[in-house]
């Protein structure tokens, strides 16, 4: 391994590295990242006190805010990109969502079914005497 | 021979993007160590997804105590998500005077961002200390349980970044901008920011969501 801490043309990008950009542009990338990060916290936490909308959409709203704003976290502060040169990044990420979705869903899943798919306590103790 | 030399260029574009490189081998040190620390992070987050997973299962089990509405207080979540947010723009700012080898906007932008976090831990310290104070710790009920413990691993991850951070300025400090050095900048960038990713859940799932409840 060559102890280079730029890479050939044409090679494939380390996640956080961004393509050869000047000083100003990757700069204007962080304000623009940084701006579209505090509208959407904004969002967020204005959705979440106010009376103005339909309550029962409040939270589906705030889980669509915060995926929206991991996802311009994601493309300017990690600088994971679609390109050919972020491959391997972008399925190492896919891979993590998949184990976090599993989890996540599989766990709320399963337990908010749990009352309804076992026999109530009283039906339980009987069967320990 | 030319069968061979058509499938060193086959090997050399596995994927037919149209980059092909002519002698493939090991990737630079800086791609294989990101790569490498981008994984831990990926795994780091399906750790997280786990206190989530249980923090979303025990969210109502409050045993009589007070519920998320009760003890969350938003104005205080709001410093602590700009402070986090901040610090990871100037993180990025940090980096890239890192890249451009410039010592005085990188040890600035690392003092900043070193400040926003230790805001941020204070604020969260002063709210665990709080709710202990007032007998709602963590063995309180088993909402209060998930509760310290997701907020409180992050609280964790939030310590070790500064503690990374300030040897990070050392190291420069010491040794200047060599490659090694800024491999592992890049790794701390990553991690704050992964870090900042997981805290985008934390206030969306924890404290705007639990206190509509």
């Amino acid at each position: 391994m060559s102890d280079q801490t730029h890479m050939p043309a044409g090679h494939d990008l380390a996640p956080g590295d961004e393509e050869q950009h000047s000083v100003g542009t990757r700069i204007l990338g962080y304000v623009v990242g940084l701006v579209l990060a505090l509208l959407l916290t904004a969002t967020s936490f204005f959705i979440a006190g106010t009376d103005l909308v339909w309550q029962p959409s409040i939270p589906v709203a705030l889980i669509v805010l915060a995926i929206a704003q991991m996802g311009v976290h994601l493309v300017f502060f990690l600088h994971i990109t679609t390109g050919p040169d972020n491959t391997n990044n972008v399925l190492a990420l896919a891979f993590g969502l998949l184990v976090v979705f599993l989890v996540v869903g599989g766990t709320v899943w399963i337990m908010a079914h749990l009352n309804a798919n076992m026999p109530a306590m009283d039906q339980i103790m009987p069967m320990r005497r | 021979m030319s069968m061979t030399a058509t499938a060193g260029r086959a090997h050399a574009d596995p994927h037919h993007i149209g980059l092909v490189i002519e002698h493939p081998g090991p990737a630079p040190k800086r791609i294989v160590t990101a790569y490498g620390f981008w994984v831990f992070l990926l795994s780091d987050i399906v750790m997280f997804s786990c206190f989530f997973a249980a923090y979303a299962v025990l969210a109502d089990q409050t045993a009589g105590g007070p519920k998320g509405s009760e003890i969350f207080e938003q104005r205080n979540v709001a410093i602590e998500t700009v402070c986090l947010l901040l610090s990871s723009f100037t993180c990025g700012m940090a980096s890239i005077a890192a890249d451009v080898r410039n010592r005085f906007w990188f040890y600035l932008g690392m003092a900043v961002t070193c400040l926003l976090g230790l805001i941020f831990l204070v604020i969260e310290f002063r709210e665990f200390a709080d709710l202990v104070a007032r007998g709602y710790g963590p063995s309180r009920s088993a909402f209060l349980t998930s509760f310290f413990s997701l907020v409180g691993c992050h609280g964790l991850h939030v310590s070790a970044g500064i503690l990374w951070l300030l040897t990070m300025m050392a190291q420069v400090f010491a040794k200047g901008f060599r490659a090694d050095v800024l491999r592992r900048m890049m790794c701390f960038a990553l991690f704050w920011h992964a870090l900042d990713i997981v805290w985008v859940g934390v206030f969306s799932v924890v404290y705007l969501l639990g206190s509509g409840v």
